[in-house]
């Protein structure tokens, strides 16, 4: 059943993870795969895309935490916000905004309030009426959210991959060997700044601020919480406007990372950014950074000394083994089983 | 939706009122921007187009759909505020209680369906895609519905199936009936390998393991050129004969045909109501083999550990073990349904059998009511014949088909038929009722 609509194209996903990850010192792609500089250009390529996925995977963690639900619909937001994203930069472009500065911030701030919006919506319509219902059916109704958003943007956007020309050109060269040149692409600076930037203002709000108790507090025992004065649809509305939000940058990096989104992309991204959030340990906020970050780089390692076609492959194969042998993850805490 | 409840007493209308423009102005601020500007390619690059007609349906649709949700709400709630409660089990409770006489009209109804005045190939197809469907779903329901144990990769097993059904009869030149317990092993066999590693986990990690391997064993077959020829998918995947009674216009040297052999005339409808014949019969072993062994000491087990695993551990059963044939039981009939699969379509690619495959199987379970081996049949008809239906509207079907889901599980969070029947009672309170649910169960298909 055409879930992929007309436009996706059999294979590994269009734009769906890493196709292109290697824009920058791609051209030199031929040079002896085990030197130094090689890996070092996978290590700041995998980075990049782990914060990504590291950003993603926060709002799976905090929902998950709280409510102990899967939001499948979560990797669509994120589709949503790259999207909005990608409006917004043509928008710009109409209106005149041409300093890049400004126009960066401009639309991050829009990508991040009307993607939000999305996540408040979501949880209001899709998912608040199922509290306290079984917790498959709130999983079927946000896989139905996941069809839903999918196809709603598949026909309001259309089905073809949209591509952006390249917003910030140029970087910085670290070294060069041989010809071979490892490269910190602007881009890929900002990228990691605004990652770490963020996820640390995301851990002071959790620990520091009274909204980031009510959300530990819901966390831990939400009848409790409700108990003793927290508003808990509150505080769990905030939760995935939150998550939203951060999968909106998310979005907005990867149209400009990739130059290339789709109403794809945000299927593929969210089981990894999950599987990044259970490998981390699921409910673990660092968890989630330190899954993200592992993913990007098993996976940016992967195609870059192996093949291409089973970065997939091995990014589950490693959460399997995880799982196995440590099933709560690297940094949950395990789970006390009550009689 | 609970928000109605503000409707309070002053002005009701006012209030509905209020709350339908409300959320039309969300949808707006929603809408405006994902649905009014439309990223269009052109030479020059990406361009803006507009699109307000669309965002006013957008907005329209959404005021006059809440509108009406708190009319009917309201309308509802002061005529069974009591009831409304119950009402998802009272339904199940009456299909039930009306078991026995729904099955047999259902089964006539079933068996009698390829000759019946209205018939024609569409309804058939439309037919055996739904029970394809309804075996994938009785047989997911003994993993979800029985063993409790969420799998979101069933369609790994069900191209397990197809692929192996298909290559034996490539490779070795097998018929379908040869084929087809071969394909269950196989299946089966990729259960218990996959489920091995991975059912000492619970709950969702479960669910995202499972996801996982349903797209490796996805990206597997797309790359294993060699073996599986990509995404080209495998052509000429040979069909069913009866009896060795090939389904042709002419027959091939030294065999006669069905049509020659029984001497009617040929049409090609005949291979059509033999493949409907044969999924039904399929799907109804299943749900026979289900009912079957839910009362042996595994099934009774499967249950148990669903709903306690440390009870179950407590008393002496291996949750591992029993988990496991679970998983690969439920493995085998998704492989039974992939090789009919691939007879019926002559043709498989990777692309048959992506995740949403294992969420539609999934979801025709959980609207079903867990457990409920009517509740799949009557989530299988809504759920894939309903979007058949609007066909025209082929670009909004899936659009339709998401929301549907999320309807359906904010009416009934239940499912369906959320009713179930205990599996067994240590002392009947009533012996007629005890009788009476006892040939109920025993006389489902």
């Amino acid at each position: 059943m055409g879930w992929r609509g007309g436009g996706g194209a059999c294979g590994g996903g269009p734009a769906g993870g890493g196709m292109r990850l290697r824009r920058v010192g791609s051209r030199n792609k031929r040079v002896d795969q085990r030197n130094l500089e090689y890996f070092l250009q996978q290590l700041i390529n995998g980075l990049t895309l782990g914060g990504i996925y590291g950003l993603i995977a926060i709002g799976y963690t905090m929902v998950y935490g709280i409510i102990g639900m899967i939001n499948f619909a979560h990797g669509e937001i994120y589709m949503i916000g790259a999207f909005i994203a990608l409006i917004a930069f043509l928008v710009l472009g109409l209106v005149g905004v041409t300093w890049v500065p400004l126009a960066l911030l401009i639309v991050l701030v829009v990508a991040m309030v009307l993607t939000a919006f999305y996540g408040w919506v979501l949880e209001r319509v899709a998912y608040r009426p199922l509290r306290g219902a079984p917790r498959l059916s709130a999983l079927i109704s946000a896989i139905g959210m996941s069809i839903f958003l999918q196809n709603y943007v598949q026909l309001a956007q259309g089905a073809r991959v949209k591509p952006l020309a390249p917003v910030i050109p140029g970087g910085f060269s670290l070294l060069e060997v041989d010809g071979f040149i490892v490269q910190l692409s602007y881009l890929q600076v900002i990228i990691i700044v605004l990652t770490t930037a963020l996820m640390a203002g995301f851990s002071l709000i959790i620990n520091r601020t009274s909204l980031g108790r009510a959300q530990r507090a819901c966390a831990q025992d939400m009848k409790m919480a409700s108990l003793i004065g927290i508003d808990v649809d509150r505080t769990i509305s905030t939760t995935f406007v939150i998550g939203a939000a951060l999968a909106a940058v998310a979005g907005m990096m990867v149209t400009l990372y990739y130059g290339v989104i789709d109403f794809y992309i945000g299927f593929l991204a969210g089981i990894k950014a999950f599987t990044a959030a259970v490998l981390g340990g699921i409910g673990s906020l660092p968890g989630a950074m330190l899954g993200g970050v592992l993913i990007g780089l098993i996976e940016v390692f992967w195609s870059a000394y192996f093949t291409i076609e089973y970065k997939d492959v091995a990014a589950f194969s490693i959460l399997v083994l995880v799982l196995i042998f440590r099933p709560t993850g690297l940094l949950g805490r395990p789970e006390v089983e009550k009689v | 939706m609970p928000g109605s409840a503000a409707t309070g007493s002053a002005s009701p209308i006012v209030a509905t009122l209020k709350e339908s423009a409300v959320a039309a102005l969300v949808a707006a601020v929603l809408a405006v921007p994902l649905l009014g500007l439309q990223t269009v390619q052109e030479p020059g690059g990406l361009t803006l187009h507009t699109r307000w007609t669309w965002v006013g349906i957008a907005v329209g649709a959404v005021f006059l759909g809440r509108l009406l949700l708190n009319v009917a709400i309201a309308a509802i709630s002061q005529r069974r505020a009591a009831r409304q409660q119950r009402s998802a089990t009272s339904l199940g409770q009456a299909v039930n209680r009306y078991a026995v006489s729904l099955t047999a009209a259902a089964l006539l109804f079933a068996v009698a369906l390829p000759f019946l005045p209205f018939t024609d190939r569409y309804v058939l197809d439309v037919s055996i895609l739904v029970l394809t469907y309804i075996m994938l779903g009785w047989g997911l329901n003994i993993v979800v519905g029985l063993a409790g144990l969420l799998d979101l990769g069933y369609v790994a097993f069900y191209a397990v199936g197809a692929y192996s059904y298909a290559l034996f009869a490539q490779n070795f030149d097998l018929g379908f009936w040869a084929c087809l317990p071969l394909a269950g092993m196989l299946a089966a066999m990729f259960g218990l390998l996959l489920g091995f590693p991975v059912l000492r986990l619970r709950g969702d990690y479960l669910a995202i393991v499972t996801l996982g391997f349903g797209e490796m064993i996805r990206i597997i077959l797309i790359n294993w050129q060699s073996l599986t020829n990509g995404s080209n998918g495998i052509t000429g995947i040979p069909r069913p004969t009866f009896f060795g009674l090939p389904f042709a216009a002419s027959a091939p040297a030294d065999t006669t045909t069905f049509h020659q052999f029984f001497d009617i005339s040929f049409s090609p409808l005949q291979r059509i109501i033999f493949l409907y014949y044969v999924i039904l019969v399929l799907a109804l072993i299943t749900n026979a083999f289900t009912l079957r062994i839910r009362r042996l000491p595994v099934g009774r087990a499967w249950e148990a550990l669903r709903e306690d695993e440390t009870a179950c551990r407590s008393l002496g059963i291996n949750p591992t073990n029993t988990k496991l044939t679970a998983f690969s039981i439920g493995a085998m009939f998704a492989g039974f349904a992939g090789s009919f699969f691939a007879t019926r379509q002559g043709f498989i690619s990777p692309e048959s059998f992506v995740f949403l495959e294992s969420a539609i199987i999934l979801a025709i379970v959980v609207l079903g009511g867990l457990g409920s081996q009517i509740g799949v049949v009557i989530a299988a008809i809504v759920l894939i014949g309903g979007p058949e239906i609007v066909r025209q509207l082929e670009e909004f079907r899936m659009l339709a088909f998401g929301g549907l889901m999320v309807l359906i599980m904010i009416w009934r969070p239940r499912g369906l038929l959320s009713y179930r029947e205990p599996t067994i009672r240590l002392r009947p309170r009533d012996r007629r009722a005890a009788v009476a649910s006892d040939a109920a169960t025993k006389a489902l298909p």
